[in-house]
């Protein structure tokens, strides 16, 4: 059987524009919250997100000149894949690069690219329109562009899975190589929606938190009480998949190893999760059968975790009743810290989990000051621990009833 | 240099992020100067906002040099 491992890390997010330096703010518990300043947002409900400052994009890897011709969701997404391809140390040769290819996903892409052409195409008309529009925000260009970049001419595509998209990419990728039709795959999400339409539309479907304006770093505050919604984040989160063998011939470091992907929907409605967690249990279980696991070899969740009344409560159910018998189970959310990246979500876990498996150190849930329910699962309240474990679940779900969760292990 | 002729070439220079010092007057803005299509797309957008005229599809075609911009907008500049 073909075994895919781990070669390359990369991400730009709300806590820093690489691995290292967001990880260890991750896990001294800083928070990428603050208010939103990029436009006005005096009328809207949420005033708050984690967002990437402009001065924290590197012109080295994507020059001024090129991100004019796309969107910010393809720029943070090329930072993502530079840092990535570079850590694995891997160069792409004409003569094998159909064995290479890419997948990395978004939620919503070029959102703020459709809006300003839609407002071009209303006020000065059809002329006006960029020739980069259509490419600058579709979804796969960001794999298309990554792809001419590094000369990987294997399977192309991109998920599109809302807040489930990075980690389908990451199971996706997962399944081409082991399946043998890859044998090395750029993968993760990138997700820059932080723009007026995007707060808004999520304001209107009431998904996120209008309560804590004043105090933005404390909005995002998953199983506490006191949550009203999720905080929205932006950012970029590529991993480098690779055949085990494949990278041992070329003596790659190697982080760690993809064991097993679930997937399910639960058919139930539009945005909210099954109430049962029937969707995301069965995700779980799907992963952990893949990966001949038992429930007690898991020693940490990554969970969604988003800070939502609902969502929450329900992830939480599904995993005691996966886990119920594991009696020595963490679980936190990075989006305490850095918000709700969408579709980059997963694969910003998915980078954060190689580092809590390199460095046992699991990071905290921030902000969770009473917990809404009673468990047995250590959900890591305001600071992270140090904790030997060798397998790790993250959970993904998205709008639609799309659920996602890898396993991730030494 | 004419005023046309360097408010052309800073659009260039712009546009295709190429040294103002490279571009002759005879410089193909996609052979010589790095453009693609779509770039010679938005350079005839850029040239049209900036001259207040409007450059039918073909004439955009036949405007591949720097001295093809200067020499229509020249005639056509408003």
């Amino acid at each position: 059987m073909r075994r895919v491992v781990v070669t390359g890390l990369g991400t730009i997010n709300p806590l820093g524009n690489n691995v290292d330096s967001s990880w260890n703010s991750l896990i001294n518990s800083h928070s990428g919250i603050s208010k939103i300043n990029k436009f006005v947002v005096d009328n809207y409900p949420c005033k708050i997100a984690g967002s990437i400052d402009d001065s924290n994009i590197n012109d080295q890897i994507v020059t001024p000149r090129d991100q004019r011709k796309i969107d910010r969701f393809i720029t943070l997404g090329l930072i993502a894949a530079d840092e990535a391809v570079n850590d694995s140390g891997f160069v792409s040769e004409n003569e094998s690069s159909f064995r290479y290819g890419v997948m990395v996903g978004s939620g919503i892409g070029g959102l703020d690219t459709i809006y300003k052409n839609s407002s071009v195409l209303d006020n000065q008309g059809i002329r006006k329109i960029s020739p980069f529009f259509i490419p600058s925000s579709l979804i796969n260009l960001l794999s298309g562009h990554i792809s001419i970049k590094y000369n990987l001419k294997g399977p192309n595509s991109s998920p599109v899975t809302a807040c489930a998209t990075g980690t389908h990419a990451i199971g996706d990728s997962f399944t081409i190589i082991k399946n043998n039709k890859a044998d090395l795959m750029v993968c993760g999400g990138a997700e820059a929606a932080i723009c007026p339409l995007g707060i808004s539309g999520f304001s209107a479907a009431r998904a996120l938190c209008d309560t804590f304006n004043e105090s933005p770093e404390k909005g995002s505050r998953p199983w506490d009480v006191d949550r009203s919604g999720f905080v929205m984040g932006e950012g970029a989160g590529v991993l480098v998949l690779e055949e085990y063998e494949h990278a041992k011939k070329r003596n790659a470091k190697i982080y760690g190893e993809v064991k097993g992907y679930g997937m399910s929907g639960d058919a139930y409605h539009i945005t909210k999760p099954s109430e049962d967690g029937n969707g995301g249990f069965r995700a779980m279980d799907m992963a952990l059968q893949e990966s001949m696991l038992n429930t007690d070899d898991i020693g940490y969740v990554n969970a969604h975790g988003t800070s939502t009344p609902v969502g929450d409560m329900i992830e939480l159910s599904a995993v005691e009743k996966l886990f119920g018998s594991n009696k020595n189970l963490f679980m936190s959310s990075n989006k305490s810290a850095i918000g709700h990246l969408l579709g980059a979500a997963g694969a910003v876990e998915a980078v954060f989990s190689f580092k809590s498996l390199e460095t046992n150190t699991l990071p905290p849930t921030l902000n969770l000051d009473n917990p809404s329910t009673n468990t047995s699962i250590n959900l890591i309240p305001h600071e992270s621990i140090s904790e030997n474990v060798t397998n790790i679940i993250s959970n993904s779900f998205g709008f639609g009833g799309t659920n996602a969760s890898l396993i991730f292990g030494i | 240099m004419s005023d046309i002729e360097e408010r052309v070439k800073k659009i260039v220079v712009e546009h295709l992020g190429v040294e103002e010092a490279k571009i002759q007057s005879d410089s193909k803005f996609i052979d010589d100067l790095g453009a693609d299509s779509l770039d010679t797309v938005e350079l005839v957008m850029a040239f049209e906002e900036e001259f207040g005229c409007e450059i039918p599809d073909d004439a955009a075609e036949k405007i591949v040099t720097l001295k093809d911009a200067v020499t229509y907008l020249t005639a056509n500049a408003n």
